[in-house]
């Protein structure tokens, strides 16, 4: 039986990213997983600053456009006096592993129960594509124009992987959209973190490696192979920790 | 009688019986008995409270709380508050209300931990970005803490601004007796979030900021017109005004009043709220007052400068107007009347 797929309500909205961002991508199937999860009406998004702050024209729904990097506070209270509605803080790897490193982590340390979706396209894209905390050692960017010297500025972060290791989370998970079967995947970590939250597991976060052909001065479909060749080796893609048997 | 209350506890209770149901915050001396007060008082009437990881965290959980509609109060001090002042800018562009205490200790950097008035700038200016206020409320007394935490809320909700309880080390450590109100009946804010979308809002790139500038500007003058509070006496023959806030200004009152029965034509204004700044109070002065004195707890001198500018403003004419800065602490009676015969005798300059 042939099935029809509409643009969930919740985002149907043009939006602001760049051509072959994959921002889009995920905003799509945080739309899905919400309607099939019936929880389009019943939603709270904190916004980080950055790409993601295009979200807040996407998505008509209740949403907080944070402070940059601040997202982990403001969820953790909104969950906390809402806590039978879902929350989702989508940021981008600049607001949620650098300038708000200490919110995102003490959230997660604190097993707060929202759901994180975190988009990490290895630079910060929304101020032109300088460095940031995810940056590929010998990447170019503007603020490391010779490429990432990682001796001076760290390795990049792997948070689900912290996450999963170090505190006790709920749901920690990488995924990809640099294809459909990718896409897929990651569609179905974002709807396990989500019940995850409407089970009240605790903490659940999904980052996701998503192309950005303006800043890394490739076309589309070399952003696609870029995450395949050289990103996925180092941030790998599954789940981190899973939901445990209810 | 009533029983006898620590000012930061008196604080604490007044804003659970006017309503708070979210604490967030983190602790800083002289404020920390607020939150560690509200750390098991929370619990008891059903409201939620979290130690934050940071000064920065803290009142941005404020922000998601005063975003679901919960009424929300955080405290801090001097230090603490710089680091939220992020977050009080973005509460006042989203027009969410909330309670800010400061506890205020002295210093620049990262202060003392003695009593002081040295946020006075910060507070009534806004020290964050762009272009808001804050409505500054300064108690002399642990019953007049109480009553303007309730009355911090309400303004706070009527104008949908940040209140700031500006205190001071002293007033949060020291003990006196205060009539705690009743407690009220809680209720969520209907502009809150509900997870149903039931408020609509302006996507972030759809918003006209010449339209919000006309209404930011109507709301600052509508606050200024109606909220005005302040407390004075022996205007009407005084030869010299004395304007001094909080602890100082008790004590100032104390020396107002020594100073008529020794036969000196003063008076004084004791500013209830810093801003709005009680401009109105000035109209009640003596057409032929020779000066206004300011008796700060700071080091440069701040109020001075309102005082300046209402005395232009209010009696149109070119008094003299003088500042005397005690750095910290509460100025002792007898400080204050010495200071003012230096002054009187030409041994103190006029700041304006």
């Amino acid at each position: 039986m042939a099935i029809s797929r509409k643009v969930p309500e919740l985002i149907d909205k043009q939006n602001g990213f760049c051509p072959g961002c994959g921002h889009g991508i995920v905003t799509r199937l945080i739309g899905e997983c919400l309607q099939e999860l019936g929880q389009e009406n019943n939603v709270i998004f904190g916004i980080g600053v950055g790409c993601s702050s295009l979200l807040g024209a996407v998505v008509q729904a209740d949403r907080l456009h944070c402070s940059h990097g601040r997202v982990g506070a403001v969820a953790t209270a909104m969950k906390r006096v809402n806590s039978d509605n879902l929350v989702i803080a989508y940021q981008g790897d600049g607001d949620a592993y650098s300038i708000g490193i200490g919110e995102t982590t003490s959230a997660a340390y604190r097993n707060e129960r929202f759901t994180a979706i975190i988009i990490n396209n290895t630079n910060y894209g929304m101020t032109g594509g300088q460095m940031s905390n995810t940056t590929m050692p010998g990447q170019k960017t503007s603020t490391s124009i010779h490429g990432r010297d990682c001796s001076v500025t760290g390795m990049p972060i792997r948070f689900p992987e912290l996450v999963a290791t170090q505190f006790n989370p709920a749901y920690s998970a990488r995924g990809s959209v640099h294809n459909t079967v990718n896409i897929t995947k990651t569609k179905k970590y974002i709807k396990n973190a989500l019940e995850a939250q409407i089970n009240k597991e605790g903490y659940s976060v999904v980052e996701v490696l998503s192309p950005c052909p303006t800043n890394w001065g490739l076309n589309p479909v070399d952003s696609m192979e870029r995450i395949v060749g050289e990103l996925i080796p180092y941030f790998p893609l599954g789940e981190f920790k899973s939901r445990e048997a209810k | 009688m009533s029983d006898m209350i620590k000012g930061n506890e008196a604080i604490a209770e007044a804003a659970i019986r006017a309503g708070a149901r979210l604490y967030a915050g983190y602790p800083i001396t002289p404020s920390t008995e607020i939150m560690e007060y509200m750390s098991w008082r929370m619990e008891e009437v059903g409201g939620t409270f979290i130690q934050a990881e940071s000064e920065i965290a803290g009142i941005n959980m404020i922000i998601g709380g005063a975003a679901c509609g919960v009424r929300s109060i955080t405290a801090s001090s001097g230090p603490g508050i710089s680091l939220k002042q992020e977050g009080m800018t973005t509460l006042s562009d989203e027009q969410l209300p909330a309670v800010v205490v400061n506890t205020v200790r002295y210093g620049n950097g990262i202060g003392t931990l003695l009593s002081a008035q040295c946020d006075y700038h910060r507070e009534t200016r806004g020290g964050g970005n762009g272009d808001y206020r804050c409505i500054v409320l300064c108690p002399d007394s642990i019953q007049e803490a109480v009553d303007l935490t309730v009355l911090a809320f309400d303004l706070a909700e009527k104008y949908r601004m940040v209140s700031v309880l500006m205190t001071e080390g002293a007033l949060a450590q020291m003990m006196e007796p205060a009539v705690m109100p009743e407690m009220r009946e809680t209720k969520r804010f209907p502009w809150g979030f509900d997870g149903k979308y039931t408020n609509k809002k302006i996507g972030i790139f759809e918003r006209n900021s010449l339209t919000e500038a006309v209404e930011l500007n109507e709301k600052y003058r509508s606050v200024k017109e109606n909220e005005q509070r302040w407390e004075s006496g022996y205007l009407e023959d005084a030869e010299y005004v004395f304007v001094s806030y909080g602890l100082p200004g008790r004590s100032t009152i104390g020396a107002v009043e020594e100073l008529r029965k020794e036969g000196w034509k003063v008076g004084f204004i004791r500013p209830i709220i810093a801003w709005p700044f009680p401009e109105k109070a000035f109209m009640e002065v003596n057409p032929e007052v020779k000066g206004f004195v300011t008796v700060e707890a700071n080091a440069t001198g701040q109020m001075v400068e309102d005082v300046a500018l209402t005395v232009k403003k209010i009696l149109e004419k070119n008094v003299p107007v003088y500042c005397n800065p005690h750095v910290y602490g509460v100025p002792a009676i007898g400080s204050i009347k010495k200071d003012f015969h230096r002054l009187v005798s030409g041994e103190i300059k006029e700041v304006y």
